[in-house]
């Protein structure tokens, strides 16, 4: 080489240069960029003075709210009953180790170094759901039960959508393998199981999980309606699943196949050993969409007479005690679905940029 | 299974190899009578070969005769519909242990290379003997870097396929193929789909690996390839075995007019 290494030219930007060239380029755009200026201005100012300037947040009663903004004195007063549902106060301890461990297991996942990472997140997933089921209904080793019609709130809705996201994720795997199977029978059921699930509306599954299921069941069998909502949304999800994690399978390569096959492996080690791995790796930014439709779905089993999150809001603003609060309320709510659908989808991005091993042969 | 190299407990066949040459060596693949259909298409018309073990056979013809589905029958990655094809004293049937007891035996090098972009170069080698030869994995790795090196590329055993050029990749794909210590080789043209400069590269390990007494099944264009290396030449065209012969014959007094015309277009250029 004669010439020494060459630095690609740098760019420089200067705010002023920036914003002639961008947003003030011609009549049409300045036009635009001050109208937007001036929207920005007038809407920014009253929103803040009700959420925060002219809010109450301390008190214990309606009476405290004298601002004209918002009410954030309600929010605190029922924060509990929208946590914990008609959850037992003295028993509360138990949703919080739960909440707690959530935060455990799924919180080091965001930092890079942490020590024991991949093993909180696999406790997380597998643990975490056993040591729900005995710990949050009760019945067993000593603890007090508590039926599932008392639960409510935050934690419900996160019973839901966790147990709809963890157990949809496998059976939906199995599904889209079983639409692809080489075997008429599997591939049948497979299909007909995804058509028909895919083709109901959640609201029909969850009618359906509460009102008909019971008729079917021989007599004596009783199911309660918090896990037929279970199985309606996991069964449900899971159809939904099948076709993200399909349009995977169907992304990877035919050689893929090929060469895991010439290597001697078998179907099962053939598909988690070489095709999974692809294809979920390829798909994670529609699981996870999936993951957080869901998550917003489970807000529907209000009409199954189930109080979530949304339900219990729902529920306080018709309260004759506490008047004009719904705003409040429903901010709140969307507040909750935000931080969790935000976590799910950030957490999703970094682990599509970590597995990112470069192009496809 | 032992090191293909070394292995002497092979049981003779009494059938001598219809090729002619001394029977000193047993079959390792016999193909009877085979033919193979895409739907209504005849793509194989009545195969029939014999390969020694040790033997180095290479498979040319022109685009769409058939030859690179020949060879991927052999390992069932296709499957054909009539006659017979023995591998290793193991009749390649609908049944899948069968299929999967050949294919431990058979390594396949394809043209796009097919390295699993998710798995290092390393990981890539070691997957196949781990999960199916039950090897532990400390010994599977040293194997691995040990074909890594007869390759020349032990360095680059902690890479991902992505940052390798495409002679590297095609490299590791045959260190792949070689960690599971087949009796066979097949190679599915193995260099076409490679920047000219890198051919060489490729060809130098198959060359090398010829002289180890691999039995090795080439479908490829590599003329000086074939020439150096192949004991056999085989031609098809049209789904057939037109004309087979040591390599001096073949090229230099190739009896079929479908041949001569064959090689006429290729050498002239």
């Amino acid at each position: 080489m004669t010439e020494p290494t060459m630095k690609a030219p740098r760019k420089a930007v200067r705010p002023v240069k920036w914003m002639r060239e961008n947003l003030f380029s011609g009549w049409f755009n300045t036009v635009l960029t001050l109208g937007v200026a001036y929207l920005l201005v007038t809407s920014v100012g009253p929103l803040l003075n009700w959420f925060f300037l002219d809010a109450n947040f301390v008190g214990s009663d309606p009476s405290a709210c004298t601002g004209a903004g918002a009410c954030w004195v309600f929010i605190n007063q029922r924060l509990n009953f929208f946590i914990y549902g008609f959850y037992p106060d003295e028993l509360q301890w138990r949703v919080n180790v739960m909440f707690l461990l959530l935060a455990v297991a799924f919180v080091p996942q965001f930092i890079e170094r942490f020590p024991g990472r991949k093993w909180l997140g696999i406790f997380g997933i597998f643990g975490l759901p056993v040591v729900g089921y005995f710990l949050i209904p009760g019945g067993s080793f000593g603890l007090e039960a508590v039926e599932s019609s008392k639960w409510g709130g935050l934690m419900l809705t996160l019973v839901l959508a966790y147990i709809g996201i963890i157990a949809s994720l496998p059976i939906g795997i199995l599904l889209a393998l079983g639409r692809r199977s080489e075997m008429p029978i599997i591939r049948g059921i497979s299909v007909v199981f995804i058509e028909v699930w895919r083709a109901v509306p959640l609201i029909t599954v969850l009618f359906m999980a509460s009102v008909m299921l019971p008729l079917f069941l021989p007599e004596g069998v009783n199911i309660e309606k918090l896990a037929r909502a279970l199985i309606g949304i996991t069964l449900w999800q899971s159809a939904y699943m099948a076709e993200v994690v399909r349009g995977g399978l169907q992304a990877i390569p035919r050689g893929q196949y090929e060469a895991a096959s010439a290597l001697g492996l078998g179907y099962w080690r053939r598909m988690g050993l070489v095709i999974l791995p692809q294809a979920l790796k390829m798909v994670i930014p529609g699981i996870v969409n999936t993951f957080i439709a869901l998550f917003k779905d489970t807000t529907l089993v209000l009409i199954i007479g189930l109080l979530d999150v949304l339900g219990t809001v729902q529920s306080t603003v018709s309260d004759p005690t506490w008047q004009n609060v719904a705003t409040e309320g429903y901010v709140f709510v969307a507040f909750c679905f935000w931080v969790f659908c935000f976590g799910i989808s950030r957490y999703s991005q970094k682990l599509e940029r970590k597995l990112d091993t470069g192009h496809k042969t | 299974m032992g090191n293909p190299m070394t292995d002497q407990a092979y049981t003779p066949e009494k059938q001598a190899p219809t090729d002619g040459r001394a029977g000193k060596k047993p079959d390792i693949i016999r193909v009877e009578g085979m033919h193979k259909w895409y739907g209504d298409f005849h793509v194989l018309k009545d195969l029939n070969l014999t390969v020694a073990q040790g033997e180095r056979i290479v498979i040319c013809g022109p685009s769409g005769s058939g030859k690179s589905t020949f060879i991927r029958c052999i390992n069932r990655l296709e499957e054909h519909q009539q006659g017979k094809i023995i591998v290793d004293d193991v009749e390649l049937t609908d049944d899948v242990r069968q299929i999967d007891s050949v294919r431990r035996e058979v390594g396949m090098v394809f043209q796009q290379f097919n390295l699993f972009p998710h798995l290092t170069v390393l990981e890539n080698c070691c997957l196949s003997p781990i999960w199916v030869r039950k090897t532990p994995r400390k010994e599977a790795e040293a194997t691995a870097m040990e074909y890594l090196e007869r390759v020349k590329i032990p360095d680059q055993a902690n890479k991902y396929p992505s940052q390798l050029s495409g002679g590297q990749q095609q490299r590791v794909a045959i260190a792949r193929a070689l960690c599971m210590k087949p009796r066979i080789m097949l190679f599915d043209e193995p260099t076409s789909a490679l920047d000219p400069e890198m051919i060489k590269e490729v060809l130098d390990v198959m060359i090398e690996l010829a002289g180890s007494g691999m039995t090795m099944l080439c479908v490829t264009h590599e003329m000086g390839f074939a020439k150096t290396v192949a004991d056999r030449v085989i031609f098809m065209a049209g789904g057939e075995i037109v004309e087979q012969a040591p390599p001096h014959e073949f090229f230099s007094n190739p009896k079929e007019p479908r041949t001569q015309k064959f090689l006429e277009q290729i050498l002239q250029h």
